[in-house]
Protein backbone atom coordinates (compact mmCIF):
# COMPACT_ATOMS: atom_id res chain seq x y z
CA UNK A 1 0.00 0.00 0.00
CA UNK A 2 1.48 3.20 -1.29
CA UNK A 3 0.71 6.80 0.88
CA UNK A 4 -2.41 7.99 -0.54
CA UNK A 5 -2.30 10.83 -2.96
CA UNK A 6 -2.19 14.30 -2.48
CA UNK A 7 -5.14 16.67 -2.65
CA UNK A 8 -5.10 17.59 -6.58
CA UNK A 9 -7.04 16.73 -9.05
CA UNK A 10 -5.86 12.85 -10.83
CA UNK A 11 -5.58 14.67 -14.05
CA UNK A 12 -2.21 16.82 -12.87
CA UNK A 13 -0.53 13.59 -11.23
CA UNK A 14 3.17 13.95 -12.75
CA UNK A 15 3.50 10.13 -12.61
CA UNK A 16 2.26 7.83 -15.91
CA UNK A 17 0.11 5.87 -14.10
CA UNK A 18 -2.64 6.76 -15.47
CA UNK A 19 -4.82 3.82 -14.88
CA UNK A 20 -4.42 4.35 -10.79
CA UNK A 21 -5.33 8.20 -11.20
CA UNK A 22 -8.65 6.83 -13.30
CA UNK A 23 -8.99 4.26 -11.14
CA UNK A 24 -10.41 7.25 -8.36
CA UNK A 25 -12.90 7.87 -11.13
CA UNK A 26 -14.37 4.38 -10.54
CA UNK A 27 -16.18 3.98 -14.26
CA UNK A 28 -12.63 4.95 -15.65
CA UNK A 29 -10.51 2.44 -18.48
CA UNK A 30 -8.71 3.89 -21.22
CA UNK A 31 -4.98 5.08 -21.31
CA UNK A 32 -5.56 9.21 -21.49
CA UNK A 33 -6.59 11.48 -19.29
CA UNK A 34 -7.87 14.23 -19.45
CA UNK A 35 -9.25 16.87 -16.44
CA UNK A 36 -9.79 20.35 -17.22
CA UNK A 37 -11.78 23.02 -15.05
CA UNK A 38 -13.06 26.53 -15.93
CA UNK A 39 -15.45 28.99 -13.72
CA UNK A 40 -18.28 30.69 -15.65
CA UNK A 41 -19.84 33.41 -14.52
CA UNK A 42 -23.22 31.87 -14.47
CA UNK A 43 -25.59 30.14 -12.28
CA UNK A 44 -25.33 26.23 -12.02
CA UNK A 45 -28.19 25.43 -12.75
CA UNK A 46 -28.51 27.01 -16.20
CA UNK A 47 -25.14 25.57 -17.43
CA UNK A 48 -25.81 22.14 -16.36
CA UNK A 49 -29.37 22.47 -18.35
CA UNK A 50 -27.65 24.09 -21.39
CA UNK A 51 -25.00 20.46 -21.16
CA UNK A 52 -27.46 18.14 -20.48
CA UNK A 53 -29.27 18.57 -23.85
CA UNK A 54 -26.95 16.81 -26.07
CA UNK A 55 -28.13 18.49 -29.02
CA UNK A 56 -26.41 21.84 -27.47
CA UNK A 57 -22.93 20.39 -27.65
CA UNK A 58 -21.75 20.69 -31.23
CA UNK A 59 -22.26 24.76 -31.05
CA UNK A 60 -19.38 24.75 -28.74
CA UNK A 61 -17.45 21.41 -29.75
CA UNK A 62 -15.69 21.97 -32.89
CA UNK A 63 -14.96 18.49 -33.59
CA UNK A 64 -18.40 17.24 -32.89
CA UNK A 65 -20.30 17.10 -36.09
CA UNK A 66 -23.77 16.07 -34.64
CA UNK A 67 -25.23 13.96 -31.58
CA UNK A 68 -28.43 12.15 -31.67
CA UNK A 69 -30.61 11.76 -28.93
CA UNK A 70 -31.43 8.65 -29.14
CA UNK A 71 -33.45 8.65 -25.59
CA UNK A 72 -32.97 10.64 -22.18
CA UNK A 73 -29.62 8.36 -21.14
CA UNK A 74 -28.76 7.42 -24.93
CA UNK A 75 -27.11 9.07 -27.61
CA UNK A 76 -25.26 8.77 -30.49
CA UNK A 77 -22.08 10.80 -31.46
CA UNK A 78 -20.71 11.69 -34.61
CA UNK A 79 -16.93 13.22 -34.27
CA UNK A 80 -14.27 14.70 -36.95
CA UNK A 81 -11.22 12.91 -36.69
CA UNK A 82 -7.68 13.35 -38.91
CA UNK A 83 -7.68 13.10 -42.13
CA UNK A 84 -11.13 14.00 -43.07
CA UNK A 85 -12.46 10.50 -40.91
CA UNK A 86 -15.35 10.75 -38.16
CA UNK A 87 -15.84 8.40 -35.66
CA UNK A 88 -18.53 7.51 -34.00
CA UNK A 89 -20.39 6.18 -31.01
CA UNK A 90 -23.37 5.30 -28.67
CA UNK A 91 -22.84 6.74 -25.14
CA UNK A 92 -24.98 6.22 -21.82
CA UNK A 93 -25.26 8.27 -18.86
CA UNK A 94 -24.05 6.14 -15.97
CA UNK A 95 -25.01 8.81 -13.02
CA UNK A 96 -26.52 11.93 -13.06
CA UNK A 97 -27.17 14.51 -10.08
CA UNK A 98 -29.19 17.12 -11.51
CA UNK A 99 -28.10 20.48 -11.19
CA UNK A 100 -24.59 18.84 -10.66
CA UNK A 101 -23.24 16.22 -12.24
CA UNK A 102 -23.12 14.02 -15.02
CA UNK A 103 -20.94 10.56 -15.62
CA UNK A 104 -21.02 9.46 -19.10
CA UNK A 105 -19.72 6.14 -20.91
CA UNK A 106 -19.49 4.93 -24.32
CA UNK A 107 -21.03 1.01 -25.62
CA UNK A 108 -19.94 -1.61 -26.83
CA UNK A 109 -18.30 -1.46 -30.06
CA UNK A 110 -17.31 2.59 -30.07
CA UNK A 111 -14.47 3.88 -32.81
CA UNK A 112 -12.83 5.45 -29.72
CA UNK A 113 -13.41 3.93 -26.06
CA UNK A 114 -14.35 6.58 -23.32
CA UNK A 115 -15.64 7.57 -20.31
CA UNK A 116 -16.49 10.40 -17.99
CA UNK A 117 -17.35 13.21 -16.11
CA UNK A 118 -18.77 16.87 -16.13
CA UNK A 119 -19.31 18.18 -12.55
CA UNK A 120 -20.89 21.78 -11.55
CA UNK A 121 -19.88 23.55 -8.17
CA UNK A 122 -21.04 26.98 -7.12
CA UNK A 123 -18.06 29.33 -7.01
CA UNK A 124 -19.63 32.03 -5.05
CA UNK A 125 -19.66 35.50 -6.85
CA UNK A 126 -17.33 34.09 -9.75
CA UNK A 127 -20.27 31.88 -10.76
CA UNK A 128 -19.61 27.79 -11.46
CA UNK A 129 -16.56 26.12 -12.21
CA UNK A 130 -17.12 23.42 -14.35
CA UNK A 131 -14.66 20.00 -14.46
CA UNK A 132 -14.65 17.62 -17.23
CA UNK A 133 -12.70 14.40 -16.88
CA UNK A 134 -12.60 12.12 -20.07
CA UNK A 135 -10.83 8.86 -20.20
CA UNK A 136 -10.17 7.32 -23.72
CA UNK A 137 -8.00 4.76 -26.07
CA UNK A 138 -6.44 6.58 -28.80
CA UNK A 139 -7.78 4.77 -32.39
CA UNK A 140 -4.56 3.45 -33.45
CA UNK A 141 -2.85 3.72 -29.90
CA UNK A 142 -0.44 6.30 -29.56
CA UNK A 143 0.28 6.67 -33.40
CA UNK A 144 -2.38 7.79 -34.01
CA UNK A 145 -2.30 10.34 -30.94
CA UNK A 146 0.36 11.56 -32.84
CA UNK A 147 -1.69 11.88 -35.89
CA UNK A 148 -4.35 13.78 -33.80
CA UNK A 149 -2.15 16.56 -32.28
CA UNK A 150 -0.67 16.67 -36.10
CA UNK A 151 -3.88 17.63 -36.77
CA UNK A 152 -4.87 19.97 -33.85
CA UNK A 153 -7.98 17.42 -33.15
CA UNK A 154 -5.67 15.91 -30.13
CA UNK A 155 -8.43 15.62 -27.75
CA UNK A 156 -6.69 17.27 -24.68
CA UNK A 157 -6.21 20.42 -26.47
CA UNK A 158 -9.57 20.30 -27.96
CA UNK A 159 -11.22 19.75 -24.47
CA UNK A 160 -9.44 23.24 -23.24
CA UNK A 161 -10.66 25.07 -26.26
CA UNK A 162 -14.36 23.55 -26.22
CA UNK A 163 -14.63 24.69 -22.95
CA UNK A 164 -13.24 28.05 -23.36
CA UNK A 165 -15.94 28.09 -26.07
CA UNK A 166 -18.69 27.16 -23.77
CA UNK A 167 -17.38 29.74 -21.04
CA UNK A 168 -17.70 32.37 -24.09
CA UNK A 169 -21.09 31.12 -24.76
CA UNK A 170 -22.27 30.92 -21.14
CA UNK A 171 -20.85 34.38 -20.53
CA UNK A 172 -21.30 36.38 -23.83
CA UNK A 173 -23.95 34.60 -25.80
CA UNK A 174 -21.52 34.28 -28.79
CA UNK A 175 -18.70 32.53 -29.61
CA UNK A 176 -15.47 34.79 -30.03
CA UNK A 177 -14.00 34.96 -33.80
CA UNK A 178 -11.69 37.14 -35.28
CA UNK A 179 -12.61 36.49 -38.44
CA UNK A 180 -14.49 39.55 -40.68
CA UNK A 181 -15.79 37.81 -43.76
CA UNK A 182 -18.44 34.98 -43.11
CA UNK A 183 -16.28 32.93 -45.30
CA UNK A 184 -13.58 32.73 -43.48
CA UNK A 185 -15.62 32.24 -40.27
CA UNK A 186 -16.73 28.82 -42.24
CA UNK A 187 -13.47 28.18 -43.30
CA UNK A 188 -12.55 28.13 -39.55
CA UNK A 189 -15.13 25.93 -38.53
CA UNK A 190 -14.47 23.35 -41.43
CA UNK B 1 -12.06 47.81 -48.72
CA UNK B 2 -8.05 49.28 -48.59
CA UNK B 3 -6.26 48.20 -45.28
CA UNK B 4 -3.24 48.40 -43.93
CA UNK B 5 -1.39 44.85 -44.08
CA UNK B 6 1.72 43.48 -42.34
CA UNK B 7 3.99 41.75 -44.75
CA UNK B 8 7.22 41.11 -42.81
CA UNK B 9 10.01 43.15 -41.13
CA UNK B 10 9.72 46.71 -42.41
CA UNK B 11 7.26 45.66 -44.93
CA UNK B 12 3.79 47.22 -44.80
CA UNK B 13 1.42 47.68 -47.57
CA UNK B 14 -2.32 49.00 -48.57
CA UNK B 15 -3.73 45.92 -49.98
CA UNK B 16 -7.37 45.62 -51.25
CA UNK B 17 -9.46 43.22 -48.98
CA UNK B 18 -12.82 41.59 -48.47
CA UNK B 19 -14.83 44.12 -46.13
CA UNK B 20 -15.57 42.90 -43.41
CA UNK B 21 -19.22 41.84 -42.09
CA UNK B 22 -21.50 41.28 -39.08
CA UNK B 23 -20.62 37.87 -37.34
CA UNK B 24 -21.94 37.68 -33.94
CA UNK B 25 -24.70 39.25 -32.66
CA UNK B 26 -22.83 41.85 -30.34
CA UNK B 27 -20.89 42.78 -33.57
CA UNK B 28 -20.84 46.54 -35.73
CA UNK B 29 -19.27 47.73 -38.37
CA UNK B 30 -17.46 51.09 -38.07
CA UNK B 31 -16.32 53.23 -41.45
CA UNK B 32 -13.10 54.56 -40.05
CA UNK B 33 -12.48 58.19 -40.26
CA UNK B 34 -9.43 58.42 -38.21
CA UNK B 35 -6.97 56.07 -37.05
CA UNK B 36 -3.35 56.34 -35.57
CA UNK B 37 0.16 54.94 -35.66
CA UNK B 38 1.38 54.08 -31.92
CA UNK B 39 4.55 53.73 -30.75
CA UNK B 40 3.75 49.92 -29.99
CA UNK B 41 3.03 49.37 -34.14
CA UNK B 42 6.69 50.26 -34.39
CA UNK B 43 7.24 46.97 -32.30
CA UNK B 44 5.58 44.89 -34.84
CA UNK B 45 7.13 46.98 -37.76
CA UNK B 46 10.17 46.00 -36.11
CA UNK B 47 9.50 42.23 -36.27
CA UNK B 48 9.76 42.01 -32.21
CA UNK B 49 6.51 40.74 -31.58
CA UNK B 50 5.49 36.77 -32.93
CA UNK B 51 2.79 35.55 -33.96
CA UNK B 52 2.33 38.04 -36.81
CA UNK B 53 1.18 36.45 -40.56
CA UNK B 54 1.34 38.14 -43.73
CA UNK B 55 -1.98 39.85 -44.26
CA UNK B 56 -2.80 40.79 -40.91
CA UNK B 57 -4.41 44.47 -40.76
CA UNK B 58 -2.92 46.60 -38.16
CA UNK B 59 -4.09 49.37 -36.08
CA UNK B 60 -5.72 49.44 -32.63
CA UNK B 61 -6.23 53.61 -32.27
CA UNK B 62 -9.46 54.18 -34.25
CA UNK B 63 -12.56 56.01 -34.54
CA UNK B 64 -15.19 55.97 -37.00
CA UNK B 65 -19.18 56.20 -38.03
CA UNK B 66 -21.37 53.06 -36.94
CA UNK B 67 -22.91 51.93 -40.37
CA UNK B 68 -23.98 48.61 -39.24
CA UNK B 69 -25.12 46.97 -36.31
CA UNK B 70 -25.78 43.23 -35.42
CA UNK B 71 -29.15 42.79 -33.26
CA UNK B 72 -27.41 42.39 -29.72
CA UNK B 73 -25.48 45.99 -30.28
CA UNK B 74 -26.55 48.86 -28.48
CA UNK B 75 -25.28 51.08 -31.15
CA UNK B 76 -27.01 53.08 -33.76
CA UNK B 77 -26.16 53.53 -37.30
CA UNK B 78 -25.01 57.04 -37.71
CA UNK B 79 -23.26 57.53 -33.86
CA UNK B 80 -19.67 58.62 -33.81
CA UNK B 81 -17.51 56.35 -31.66
CA UNK B 82 -14.42 55.43 -30.25
CA UNK B 83 -13.36 51.92 -30.00
CA UNK B 84 -10.78 50.68 -27.35
CA UNK B 85 -8.15 49.13 -28.49
CA UNK B 86 -8.97 45.97 -25.63
CA UNK B 87 -11.33 43.67 -26.81
CA UNK B 88 -13.77 42.85 -23.50
CA UNK B 89 -16.74 40.65 -23.59
CA UNK B 90 -18.27 42.96 -20.65
CA UNK B 91 -20.05 40.05 -18.85
CA UNK B 92 -16.55 38.02 -17.36
CA UNK B 93 -15.55 38.16 -13.51
CA UNK B 94 -12.65 40.15 -14.96
CA UNK B 95 -14.70 42.52 -16.82
CA UNK B 96 -17.05 42.44 -13.76
CA UNK B 97 -13.95 44.38 -11.92
CA UNK B 98 -13.16 46.32 -14.88
CA UNK B 99 -10.31 44.48 -15.40
CA UNK B 100 -11.43 44.90 -19.25
CA UNK B 101 -7.99 44.28 -20.41
CA UNK B 102 -8.06 40.93 -18.55
CA UNK B 103 -11.13 39.85 -20.14
CA UNK B 104 -11.04 36.23 -20.33
CA UNK B 105 -13.77 36.23 -23.68
CA UNK B 106 -12.21 38.42 -25.62
CA UNK B 107 -9.61 36.42 -27.21
CA UNK B 108 -10.94 33.39 -29.43
CA UNK B 109 -10.33 29.92 -27.79
CA UNK B 110 -7.77 28.41 -30.04
CA UNK B 111 -5.78 32.03 -30.00
CA UNK B 112 -5.66 31.24 -26.10
CA UNK B 113 -3.37 28.42 -26.58
CA UNK B 114 -0.30 30.67 -27.05
CA UNK B 115 -0.91 33.06 -24.28
CA UNK B 116 -1.89 30.05 -22.22
CA UNK B 117 1.57 28.52 -22.60
CA UNK B 118 3.66 31.69 -22.48
CA UNK B 119 2.34 33.51 -19.39
CA UNK B 120 0.35 30.66 -17.50
CA UNK B 121 -2.49 32.57 -18.45
CA UNK B 122 -4.17 33.50 -21.80
CA UNK B 123 -4.13 37.07 -22.59
CA UNK B 124 -7.78 39.21 -24.34
CA UNK B 125 -8.33 40.33 -27.54
CA UNK B 126 -6.37 43.14 -28.77
CA UNK B 127 -7.46 44.52 -32.49
CA UNK B 128 -4.83 44.47 -35.21
CA UNK B 129 -1.82 43.04 -33.06
CA UNK B 130 -0.40 40.04 -33.66
CA UNK B 131 -2.04 36.08 -33.02
CA UNK B 132 -1.08 36.08 -29.58
CA UNK B 133 -3.66 38.64 -29.24
CA UNK B 134 -6.59 37.01 -31.09
CA UNK B 135 -5.58 37.92 -34.90
CA UNK B 136 -8.35 40.65 -35.27
CA UNK B 137 -8.26 42.83 -38.14
CA UNK B 138 -7.10 46.36 -37.17
CA UNK B 139 -8.34 49.77 -37.56
CA UNK B 140 -5.77 51.06 -40.06
CA UNK B 141 -8.81 50.38 -42.58
CA UNK B 142 -11.48 51.94 -44.08
CA UNK B 143 -13.61 49.36 -42.06
CA UNK B 144 -13.61 46.66 -39.69
CA UNK B 145 -15.62 44.92 -37.36
CA UNK B 146 -15.83 45.47 -33.69
CA UNK B 147 -17.10 42.48 -31.33
CA UNK B 148 -18.64 43.15 -28.27
CA UNK B 149 -19.57 46.82 -29.43
CA UNK B 150 -22.42 46.75 -26.50
CA UNK B 151 -19.52 47.18 -24.55
CA UNK B 152 -16.39 48.71 -25.72
CA UNK B 153 -16.93 51.80 -28.38
CA UNK B 154 -18.05 55.47 -26.48
CA UNK B 155 -20.40 57.67 -28.43
CA UNK B 156 -18.85 60.69 -28.79
CA UNK B 157 -20.81 64.17 -28.61
CA UNK B 158 -21.89 66.16 -30.92
CA UNK B 159 -19.14 69.52 -31.72
CA UNK B 160 -15.99 67.39 -30.69
CA UNK B 161 -13.05 66.97 -33.29
CA UNK B 162 -11.80 63.75 -34.24
CA UNK B 163 -8.40 64.57 -33.62
CA UNK B 164 -9.93 65.99 -29.70
CA UNK B 165 -11.12 62.25 -28.99
CA UNK B 166 -9.41 59.50 -31.30
CA UNK B 167 -6.13 59.12 -28.49
CA UNK B 168 -9.34 57.71 -26.04
CA UNK B 169 -8.88 54.45 -27.98
CA UNK B 170 -5.61 53.73 -26.49
CA UNK B 171 -2.99 56.46 -25.80
CA UNK B 172 -4.91 58.91 -23.02
CA UNK B 173 -6.21 55.79 -20.60
CA UNK B 174 -2.89 53.83 -20.99
CA UNK B 175 -0.99 57.41 -19.71
CA UNK B 176 -3.85 57.88 -17.53
CA UNK B 177 -3.88 54.24 -15.92
CA UNK B 178 0.55 54.81 -15.21
CA UNK B 179 0.02 57.62 -13.52
CA UNK B 180 -2.73 55.81 -12.11
CA UNK B 181 -0.67 52.74 -11.15
CA UNK B 182 2.10 54.78 -9.83
CA UNK B 183 -0.50 55.31 -6.94
CA UNK B 184 0.72 59.37 -6.77
CA UNK B 185 0.45 61.30 -3.46
CA UNK B 186 0.25 65.13 -3.38
CA UNK B 187 3.63 66.69 -3.12
CA UNK B 188 5.52 63.50 -5.08
CA UNK B 189 8.18 63.64 -7.41
CA UNK B 190 7.55 61.44 -10.52
CA UNK B 191 9.77 60.47 -12.77
CA UNK B 192 9.01 59.08 -16.62
CA UNK B 193 11.06 57.35 -18.81
CA UNK B 194 10.55 58.12 -22.33
CA UNK B 195 8.31 60.92 -23.85
CA UNK B 196 6.27 59.40 -26.51
CA UNK B 197 2.67 59.64 -26.66
CA UNK B 198 2.05 57.76 -23.41
CA UNK B 199 5.17 59.48 -21.32
CA UNK B 200 3.54 63.01 -22.29
CA UNK B 201 -0.19 61.69 -20.99
CA UNK B 202 1.38 60.18 -18.41
CA UNK B 203 3.16 63.41 -17.26
CA UNK B 204 -0.22 65.30 -17.86
CA UNK B 205 -1.92 62.43 -15.47
CA UNK B 206 0.50 63.09 -13.00
CA UNK B 207 0.53 66.18 -12.64
CA UNK B 208 -3.60 65.95 -12.38
CA UNK B 209 -3.22 63.64 -9.46
CA UNK B 210 -1.45 65.89 -7.23
CA UNK B 211 2.37 65.29 -7.75
CA UNK B 212 4.57 68.44 -7.32
CA UNK B 213 6.87 67.53 -9.91
CA UNK B 214 7.24 64.72 -12.71
CA UNK B 215 10.99 64.58 -14.46
CA UNK B 216 10.60 63.87 -17.92
CA UNK B 217 13.92 61.46 -19.26
CA UNK B 218 14.11 61.22 -23.54
CA UNK B 219 16.51 61.96 -25.80
CA UNK B 220 14.90 63.64 -28.24
CA UNK B 221 14.42 67.25 -28.00
CA UNK B 222 11.28 67.68 -29.65
CA UNK B 223 9.82 65.25 -27.10
CA UNK B 224 11.44 66.83 -24.30
CA UNK B 225 10.22 70.26 -25.51
CA UNK B 226 6.64 69.29 -25.19
CA UNK B 227 7.01 67.63 -21.54
CA UNK B 228 8.41 70.83 -20.43
CA UNK B 229 4.89 72.69 -21.85
CA UNK B 230 3.29 70.95 -19.75
CA UNK B 231 5.29 71.85 -16.45
CA UNK B 232 7.80 68.98 -16.46
CA UNK B 233 11.68 69.32 -15.68
CA UNK B 234 13.68 67.16 -18.19
CA UNK B 235 16.66 64.78 -18.37
CA UNK B 236 18.09 64.09 -21.88
CA UNK B 237 19.77 61.40 -21.24
CA UNK B 238 22.36 61.67 -24.03
CA UNK B 239 23.28 65.18 -21.91
CA UNK B 240 23.29 64.28 -18.35
CA UNK B 241 23.85 60.87 -16.58
CA UNK B 242 20.37 59.83 -15.75
CA UNK B 243 20.82 58.58 -12.20
CA UNK B 244 23.12 60.84 -10.76
CA UNK B 245 20.86 63.51 -11.96
CA UNK B 246 17.60 62.48 -11.05
CA UNK B 247 19.22 61.77 -7.42
CA UNK B 248 20.65 65.62 -7.19
CA UNK B 249 17.26 66.62 -8.30
CA UNK B 250 15.79 64.87 -5.49
CA UNK B 251 18.31 65.55 -3.13
CA UNK B 252 19.72 62.53 -2.67
CA UNK B 253 16.72 60.51 -2.01
CA UNK B 254 14.90 59.50 -5.73
CA UNK B 255 12.00 59.74 -6.86
CA UNK B 256 9.01 58.94 -5.14
CA UNK B 257 7.61 56.88 -8.38
CA UNK B 258 9.16 55.82 -11.09
CA UNK B 259 7.27 54.81 -14.94
CA UNK B 260 8.83 53.36 -17.79
CA UNK B 261 6.77 54.41 -20.96
CA UNK B 262 9.67 52.65 -23.01
CA UNK B 263 9.26 49.45 -23.50
CA UNK B 264 10.48 46.90 -25.22
CA UNK B 265 12.50 48.97 -28.02
CA UNK B 266 14.32 51.58 -25.79
CA UNK B 267 17.09 53.33 -27.56
CA UNK B 268 20.73 54.46 -26.23
CA UNK B 269 24.28 52.72 -26.35
CA UNK B 270 24.47 51.70 -22.57
CA UNK B 271 26.30 48.41 -22.30
CA UNK B 272 23.70 45.96 -20.85
CA UNK B 273 21.30 47.11 -23.96
CA UNK B 274 24.27 46.75 -26.72
CA UNK B 275 24.08 42.92 -24.83
CA UNK B 276 19.94 42.98 -25.36
CA UNK B 277 20.48 43.72 -28.86
CA UNK B 278 22.96 41.20 -29.31
CA UNK B 279 20.88 38.85 -27.51
CA UNK B 280 17.54 39.99 -29.17
CA UNK B 281 19.02 39.40 -32.63
CA UNK B 282 19.88 35.71 -31.60
CA UNK B 283 17.02 35.04 -30.14
CA UNK B 284 18.76 34.28 -26.65
CA UNK B 285 16.57 37.09 -24.85
CA UNK B 286 13.73 38.81 -26.57
CA UNK B 287 13.10 42.11 -24.85
CA UNK B 288 15.40 44.62 -24.30
CA UNK B 289 14.85 46.52 -20.61
CA UNK B 290 17.11 49.29 -20.13
CA UNK B 291 14.58 51.79 -18.98
CA UNK B 292 12.85 49.46 -16.44
CA UNK B 293 16.15 48.74 -14.95
CA UNK B 294 17.34 52.09 -14.70
CA UNK B 295 13.75 53.25 -13.18
CA UNK B 296 13.98 50.36 -10.81
CA UNK B 297 17.26 51.71 -9.34
CA UNK B 298 16.59 55.27 -9.29
CA UNK B 299 13.30 55.03 -7.74
CA UNK B 300 13.37 55.69 -4.08
CA UNK B 301 12.98 53.27 -0.99
CA UNK B 302 9.36 52.41 -0.32
CA UNK B 303 8.33 53.31 -4.02
CA UNK B 304 6.32 52.91 -6.93
CA UNK B 305 7.29 51.57 -10.20
CA UNK B 306 4.58 51.73 -12.83
CA UNK B 307 5.19 50.28 -16.24
CA UNK B 308 2.88 51.04 -18.85
CA UNK B 309 5.53 49.83 -21.68
CA UNK B 310 4.88 46.84 -24.15
CA UNK B 311 7.13 44.03 -22.80
CA UNK B 312 6.43 40.29 -24.04
CA UNK B 313 8.69 37.71 -23.47
CA UNK B 314 11.96 36.56 -20.65
CA UNK B 315 14.34 39.18 -19.68
CA UNK B 316 17.54 38.51 -17.42
CA UNK B 317 19.39 41.04 -15.50
CA UNK B 318 16.30 42.43 -13.84
CA UNK B 319 16.96 44.29 -10.68
CA UNK B 320 15.25 41.70 -8.43
CA UNK B 321 17.31 42.21 -5.69
CA UNK B 322 17.01 46.27 -5.65
CA UNK B 323 12.75 46.01 -5.89
CA UNK B 324 13.05 43.91 -2.73
CA UNK B 325 15.91 45.41 -0.43
CA UNK B 326 14.19 48.86 -1.34
CA UNK B 327 10.60 47.93 -1.00
CA UNK B 328 9.51 48.95 -4.41
CA UNK B 329 6.05 48.28 -5.41
CA UNK B 330 5.18 47.47 -9.21
CA UNK B 331 2.39 47.86 -11.34
CA UNK B 332 1.78 46.93 -14.71
CA UNK B 333 -0.59 46.00 -17.95
CA UNK B 334 -2.40 46.38 -20.72
CA UNK B 335 -4.73 49.52 -20.39
CA UNK B 336 -8.39 48.66 -19.05
CA UNK B 337 -9.52 51.00 -21.70
CA UNK B 338 -13.36 51.01 -21.01
CA UNK B 339 -12.72 51.58 -17.26
CA UNK B 340 -11.29 55.43 -18.27
CA UNK B 341 -12.91 56.13 -21.44
CA UNK B 342 -15.77 58.08 -19.93
CA UNK B 343 -13.94 60.33 -17.19
CA UNK B 344 -11.38 61.39 -19.11
CA UNK B 345 -13.80 62.34 -22.14
CA UNK B 346 -15.18 64.48 -19.40
CA UNK B 347 -11.68 65.29 -18.82
CA UNK B 348 -11.28 66.44 -22.97
CA UNK B 349 -14.74 68.06 -22.75
CA UNK B 350 -13.68 70.04 -19.63
CA UNK B 351 -10.31 70.91 -21.28
CA UNK B 352 -8.36 69.35 -18.64
CA UNK B 353 -6.12 67.76 -20.56
CA UNK B 354 -4.63 68.37 -23.45
CA UNK B 355 -4.64 65.76 -26.34
CA UNK B 356 -4.33 67.44 -29.78
CA UNK B 357 -1.01 69.18 -29.35
CA UNK B 358 0.92 65.23 -30.02
CA UNK B 359 -0.29 65.30 -33.46
CA UNK B 360 2.37 66.36 -35.70
CA UNK B 361 1.51 64.68 -39.55
CA UNK B 362 -2.13 63.97 -40.82
CA UNK B 363 -2.35 61.92 -43.92
CA UNK B 364 -4.18 59.00 -46.16
CA UNK B 365 -4.45 55.59 -45.38
CA UNK B 366 -3.19 55.06 -48.76
CA UNK B 367 0.33 57.00 -47.51
CA UNK B 368 0.47 54.49 -44.63
CA UNK B 369 3.39 52.71 -45.74
CA UNK B 370 5.28 56.21 -45.56
CA UNK B 371 3.72 57.06 -42.31
CA UNK B 372 5.42 54.20 -40.49
CA UNK B 373 8.69 54.77 -41.93
CA UNK B 374 8.94 58.89 -40.80
CA UNK B 375 7.25 57.59 -37.06
CA UNK B 376 10.25 54.80 -37.35
CA UNK B 377 13.05 56.75 -38.61
CA UNK B 378 12.70 60.08 -37.06
CA UNK B 379 10.78 59.79 -33.79
CA UNK B 380 12.00 63.85 -32.82
CA UNK B 381 9.75 65.28 -35.36
CA UNK B 382 7.40 62.58 -35.98
CA UNK B 383 5.55 62.73 -32.59
CA UNK B 384 2.23 60.86 -34.17
CA UNK B 385 1.02 60.68 -37.20
CA UNK B 386 -3.22 60.39 -37.97
CA UNK B 387 -4.51 58.53 -40.72
CA UNK B 388 -7.41 59.59 -42.27
CA UNK B 389 -8.79 57.00 -44.98
CA UNK B 390 -10.94 59.67 -46.46
CA UNK B 391 -7.96 61.99 -47.30
CA UNK B 392 -6.53 61.81 -50.74
CA UNK B 393 -3.00 60.03 -51.21
CA UNK B 394 -0.13 62.01 -51.12
CA UNK B 395 -1.56 65.15 -49.20
CA UNK B 396 0.59 64.78 -45.89
CA UNK B 397 -0.29 68.04 -44.00
CA UNK B 398 2.29 69.04 -41.22
CA UNK B 399 0.07 69.85 -38.24
CA UNK B 400 1.62 73.38 -37.10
Amino acid sequence: MTMARDDAPPATAKDDDVRAAAASLGEGTGEQLIGRSVTINRPRAELFAYWRDFANLPSFMENVERIDTLSPARSHWVVRAPAGRTVEWDATITEEREGEFIAWASEEGADVPNSGTIAFRDAGDRGTIVTVTIVYDPPFGIIGKVIAKLFQREPAIQARRDLRRFKQLMETGEVATAAWTRKQLEEEKA
Amino acid sequence: MRALAWHGKHDVRVDTVDDPEILNPRDAIIKITSTAICGSDLHLYDGYIPTMRAGDILGHEFMGEVVETGPKSTLVKGQRVVVPFTIACGSCYHCGKHQYSACDNGNPADNQDIGQELYGQPMSGLFGYSHLTGGYAGGQAEYVRVPFSDVGPIVIPDGLEDDEVLFLSDILPTGWQAAENADIEPGDTVAVWGCGPVGLFAVQSAFLMGAARVIAIDHFPRRLELAKRFGAETINFEESKTYEALMEMTGGIGPDAVIDAVGLEAHGFFVDNVIDQIKASTFLGTDRIHSIRQAIVACRKGGRVSMPAVYGGFVDKFPLGALMEKGLTLKTGQTSVQHYMPGLLNAIVEGKIDTTFLISHRMALEDAPKGYKMFHDNQNEATKIVLKPGLAPETALAAE
